[in-house]
């Protein structure tokens, strides 16, 4: 933690751990497009298994509150490395837009979450915990679809998972670079793969979204 | 009898240094940590030098007029150093390294020194590369050698076309250990600018701190200067913007005595001068003449053709070009020394075959080179009957791989692609053979006082061969001074902190201001590089690769006057106490003012040609040699060691005797 | 050479006194530049003119001009050492530029950089690097093995080869976003770290030189890759790679 490098590499593996959860979120996720029945079934595991609920739960909110803060400090510890800014500078000419700018998308992506928070989190944290309702092994995929039903959200979905394709099209092979990971054989591979990543799971989450708008029976 | 003693000791050459070691004065441990030496320059010999001594114990105060020791321009050599390390088989040893050196050096070199030169070479290799300096290896993991101008063996150690730097970065890194642990104090952005002499001997320097113009007084109980050459009195140079002579003018002005000012050495392989604008010039690697040949055309309408853009060079049939260094040496062809390669050049440039716009450009063809191997590669690829396209393509892969940084530079520079066309060269000035006047210690004729790599005069004689300025700047440092500066400072041991508050040192300060003073309030109407580029003009056309004693002569006059009406009418705005880089060049180049003259009074004095060295009135004028310079053993076979007095041209000369017992004294024949 | 024309140009360039001066942009005219004269050359005119003039002329640093001793910066027209690529500010020709053009000329920028005037900036948090750790702990000794003694690859010499060619002119530093100094840090690390003589020290050499890096105020590395774009001497972004693993290795098994 105490060095630029450390904190780079903590930065890389909070992405990996984050990736990881939104291919495992996507499977999920896509299942509520197949069947219905199995959507719910998934989810209620999820939702009431311990080990998920008191263990990968808080594990999954570190590591997201992780990469959330540690990326604000170093993009402030950045900044302040350079008072003096040019007066002329051509950075695209050298590097993409969207590796200079995971902040921007990783905010927007933040204020994003917490809506999607609100929407279904929270909710299911009321459920569950303060209201105490009962369990309810078939509620999820009616609760999910009827969320997708506004148009509101469908825009904001689509917004943010734009934003979060740029957030991983830079992340994904910066996290593999940042433990060590370039070597000439085999990155250029990587970066393809990543591109694929980036892409297909955002829009994964958008053709869900749009296929649940789609679908409402109003 | 000479008032110089070189102190060669006695015995027979090969057991010269080892006799040497074993018989000169040891400054104890202990006692080292209360002797401070100031080192100025920080390139190879400075650089290795600093770290050696510091390793050693000694407290070391470095100079870089740099903002850093790793930019020193022993930084841009590119070719390679030589090693007797005979890992080729083909025949080398210390013998032979000696003897290619001494005659490469026309005979004009310490036979001593450099036997000790070519004794060391191999512990540099060995040095160097557990510094980490990556050397270029074989596929067997072992290193690789090259072969360069005016041998007959591979010797030569490379790294890429970066060699200097990789050997001066592994200098910087033994000083940056040095540093860290406080054993070398590092002054960047510093100029020495005085000498100060106590008691006869040198007791420290005053410098400038170049960015905020403070005056410094600096004492030690040794000085070493390692301040490098003096190319730039020539104004276009190889030599670095910043290289200067100033360190080492200060030093002869205080005593220590000049040598051989005027063996200068012309490199045949730079990018011929495009224009006024030009500021300096590039050099590209001798290592490219081992594969590139050198032509003109043999017509003088093929040249006008090509001078008026109506004919390319590779237009030209192979029966009408003149490969002048196959056709005049073809022992040697394009692999001769330096200084007949440049020579060859202006003899054919001066004859009117010159084929660029300015009439002084040549050609170095690739092509020949990149059909033989494309043919070879094509052979090991098992390509049968290859197309000539093909082997081309697989001829400039393999030249790519040995000279692609030199392509990329000629390219960028001079705008034109070199695998297709003849790059065009031309010789400039390079390196100078000549300098502070050593004994075998290193040691100047100022006690305490030492001068080591391309800032003394040592070892190269009136040439020096390819390869050889790094062998030399890195043995000066590494191997010979550490041990020879005991000898002197084992006297130093009860001296104590030398006070920086002696009259001496406030006189010698009170000096360098008011020169400044002087300088910033002429107030003229002339910019400092205005009187730079005319002295080098002059140094060009009367100095340069072939002198006579009429244009010499006329040399002398006619800078004395560019000197005087310099310091009438310079203009160098700024301040002293500032950040002022006009004043700092203005006070370089009023030393070039000086030096350039002693340098033509040398060359008037030589009346021979030898090396570098070439007198239009002394040249071979029948048998096989006619036209080659010849050189007068009777007459000259010896070192000008020239004492100041007050006027540059004025100096008084002291003679060394040059004995050659281990090597008989021939005409260089390359033929 | 070229057949284009002499140009006239305008230059927007930075000017400060000293180091505690504000500083502004100052336009000069500058008349009859030969397309083939060098950026600097072109610089050595405009100071002329300044001279001349009585003005105090551009104080910018070089050296060697012939892009190896990594003395010259300059951050032209929004890039390090101008728009050509694997070129250094000394070796970029004027006919890279229009005639009529505006070029904007600033020093590099970092607060590890300071100016000191004008064009020149103070890069000694580089050597400050070097001391910590840049070196293999050997003493001058005549004594060392014979340089044969241990093959090294051929494939890892040239490797620590290309690492070692970085120049340290600081482009790196200057191009970067948030003006970190890995790539200049890792092109020693590695080349180190792949030769045998450089693997006893690894350890604390990683360890060292990185956090002297991170005490003189560089920003930290976010895999941009504009460093290795804008690099004179191409040093590849692999050898970043090669640091962040030794160390990782280092952190892990040794107390810093």
């Amino acid at each position: 933690m105490k060095s630029s490098i450390s904190r780079k590499i903590l930065m890389a593996l909070s992405g990996f751990f984050l990736m990881f959860f939104l291919l495992q979120h996507l499977s999920i996720n896509i299942l509520s497009v197949i069947s219905p029945d199995m959507f719910n079934e998934v989810s209620h595991f999820m939702g009431y298994n311990p080990i998920i609920q008191f263990i990968m739960q808080p594990i999954l909110i570190f590591g997201l509150l992780f990469h959330l803060i540690m990326g604000m400090y170093l993009e402030y510890q950045n900044n302040k490395a350079r008072i003096k800014k040019y007066v002329n500078n051509k950075p695209n000419t050298n590097s993409p837009w969207v590796s200079r700018n995971m902040i921007i998308s990783g905010i927007t992506v933040l204020a994003f979450l917490i809506l999607h928070m609100s929407d279904f989190w929270a909710h299911e944290m009321n459920y569950k915990y303060i209201a105490g309702s009962p369990e309810d092994p078939t509620r999820y995929w009616e609760e999910l679809h009827h969320e997708m039903g506004e148009m509101s959200h469908l825009i904001i979905y689509t917004i943010a998972n734009i934003f979060l394709a740029l957030h991983l099209l830079h992340g994904f092979q910066s996290s593999f670079q940042s433990v060590g990971f370039n070597n000439n054989k085999y990155t250029p591979t990587l970066k393809k793969l990543g591109n694929v990543y980036a892409i297909l799971i955002p829009l994964g989450f958008i053709f869900i979204a749009f296929f649940h708008f789609f679908t409402q029976s109003h | 009898m000479s008032i110089l003693d070189s102190k060669v000791p006695e015995g027979p050459i090969k057991d010269k240094w080892t006799k040497h070691k074993n018989d000169i004065n040891l400054v104890n441990p202990a006692n080292k940590r209360h002797i401070d030496i100031i080192v100025v320059g920080t390139g190879l010999a400075g650089g290795s030098a600093a770290a050696s001594l510091a390793e050693m114990g000694y407290n070391v105060k470095a100079f870089a007029y740099q903002d850093s020791p790793r930019r020193a321009h022993s930084i841009a050599a590119q070719g390679g150093i030589n090693a007797a390390k005979n890992y080729q088989n083909d025949g080398d040893s210390n013998y032979r390294l000696f003897y290619d050196t001494v005659k490469g050096g026309d005979y004009r070199s310490r036979e001593a020194n450099v036997y000790r030169l070519a004794e060391v070479s191999g512990n540099i290799i060995d040095q160097c590369v557990a510094q980490g300096v990556p050397f270029a290896r074989e596929y067997g993991g072992l290193l690789d050698n090259r072969s360069f101008g005016g041998v007959l063996v591979s010797r030569t150690f490379y790294a890429k076309g970066q060699t200097g730097q990789q050997l001066l970065l592994g200098a910087y890194s033994a000083m940056n250990r040095q540093i860290g642990k406080g054993k070398i104090t590092m002054y960047n952005r510093h100029e020495m600018l005085d000498l100060v002499k106590i008691d006869g001997k040198a007791r420290g320097i005053i410098a400038r701190d170049l960015v905020t113009g403070k005056i410094e007084k600096h004492s030690a109980h040794a000085v070493v200067i390692a301040s490098g050459g003096y190319g730039n009195v020539f104004f276009l140079s190889t030599n670095a913007m910043g290289s200067n002579a100033t360190a080492a003018w200060k030093i002869h002005k205080k005593g220590a005595f000049f040598a051989n000012p005027c063996y200068t050495q012309i490199h045949p392989t730079c990018i011929p001068r495009s224009g006024d604008h030009q500021s300096k010039l590039t050099l590209m690697s001798e290592s490219l003449r081992n594969d590139g040949r050198i032509w003109v055309p043999k017509h003088m309408k093929d040249v006008e053709a090509i001078r008026a853009g109506k004919l390319k060079p590779t237009e030209i049939e192979e029966e009408n070009r003149d490969y002048y260094l196959e056709r005049r040496y073809p022992a040697f062809g394009n692999l001769v020394p330096r200084d007949v390669a440049s020579r060859a050049a202006k003899e054919r440039c001066d004859a009117g075959y010159g084929v660029n716009a300015t009439g002084e450009a040549v050609y170095l063809d690739f092509k020949s080179a990149i059909n033989r191997y494309g043919n070879e590669k094509a052979h090991v690829l098992g390509i049968h009957n290859p197309s000539d396209a093909k082997i081309i393509e697989l001829g400039e892969g393999v030249i790519e791989a040995k000279y692609g940084n030199l392509f990329q530079m000629y390219e960028k520079i001079v705008d034109q692609n070199p695998y297709k066309t003849p790059m065009m060269i031309y010789p400039a000035v390079h390196y100078t053979m000549g300098g502070i006047w050593v004994d075998y210690n290193l040691m100047t004729t100022v006690p305490g006082c030492y001068a080591i790599g391309e800032a003394n005069f040592s070892d190269h004689g009136a040439n020096r061969l390819g390869a050889s300025a790094l062998m030399q700047g890195l043995a000066d440092g590494y191997f010979v001074l550490p041990y020879t500066i005991g000898d002197y400072l084992s006297n130093e041991i009860r001296t104590g902190e030398i006070p920086t508050d002696s009259k001496e040192f406030n006189d010698a300060e009170k000096e360098v201001s008011d020169r400044l003073e002087k300088l910033v309030n002429i107030k003229g109407t002339k910019s400092v590089d205005y009187f730079h580029k005319k002295l080098g003009l002059i140094m060009w056309n009367n100095a340069g690769m072939a002198r006579n004693a009429t244009e010499l002569k006329e040399a002398i006059d006619k800078i004395k006057a560019i000197r005087e009406e310099f310091w009438k009418d310079v203009r160098v705005s700024g301040s002293t106490n500032s950040f002022n880089p006009e004043l700092v060049k203005a006070g370089r180049v009023a030393d070039f003012l000086e030096l350039g003259e002693l340098f033509a009074r040398d060359a008037l004095d030589r009346n021979e040609s030898c090396g570098g060295h070439f007198r239009e009135e002394s040249v071979e004028l029948d048998g096989e040699q006619k036209g080659e310079a010849k050189r007068d053993d009777v007459n000259y076979k010896y070192v000008a060691a020239w004492e100041f007095t007050g006027e540059p041209s004025e100096a008084i000369l002291h003679k060394e005797e040059l004995e050659f017992n281990d090597i008989e004294l021939k005409q260089r024949s390359y033929k | 050479m070229s057949e284009k024309k002499d140009m006239d140009l305008t230059l927007k360039i930075w000017r400060q006194k000293d180091a505690q001066d504000k500083g502004q942009m100052v336009n000069y005219p500058v008349k009859s530049i030969s397309p083939d004269s060098s950026f600097l050359e072109m610089l050595d005119v405009l100071n002329e003119d300044l001279v001349n003039k009585g003005d105090e002329p551009v104080a910018f640093d070089h050296d060697c001009r012939e892009g190896i001793c990594g003395m010259c910066s300059l951050y032209i027209n929004g890039e390090a050492h101008g728009p050509d690529r694997k070129v250094t500010t000394c070796q970029l020709h004027m006919r890279k530029f229009k005639d009529g053009d505006t070029i904007t000329i600033e020093p590099w920028r970092a607060n590890a950089f300071p100016v000191l005037k004008d064009l020149v900036v103070d890069r000694s948090s580089f050597d400050r690097i070097q001391q910590a750790g840049g070196f293999i702990s050997v003493n001058t000794s005549g004594n060392t093995q014979d340089a044969n003694a241990i093959p090294i690859s051929k494939i890892d010499a040239d490797n620590a080869m290309d690492a070692a060619t970085c120049i340290g002119c600081g482009a790196c530093v200057a191009t970067c976003k948030n003006a970190s100094a890995m790539l200049f840090v890792s092109a020693k690390v590695a080349q180190f770290s792949l030769l045998p003589q450089g693997k006893v020290e690894r350890k604390e050499r990683v360890l060292n030189m990185v956090h002297q890096m991170d005490l003189e105020g560089f920003g930290n590395c976010t895999n941009t890759g504009a460093c290795e774009v804008e690099c004179p001497k191409g040093i590849s972004l692999e050898n970043i790679a090669i640091m962040n693993t030794e160390y990782l290795k280092a952190s892990i098994s040794k107390k810093a």
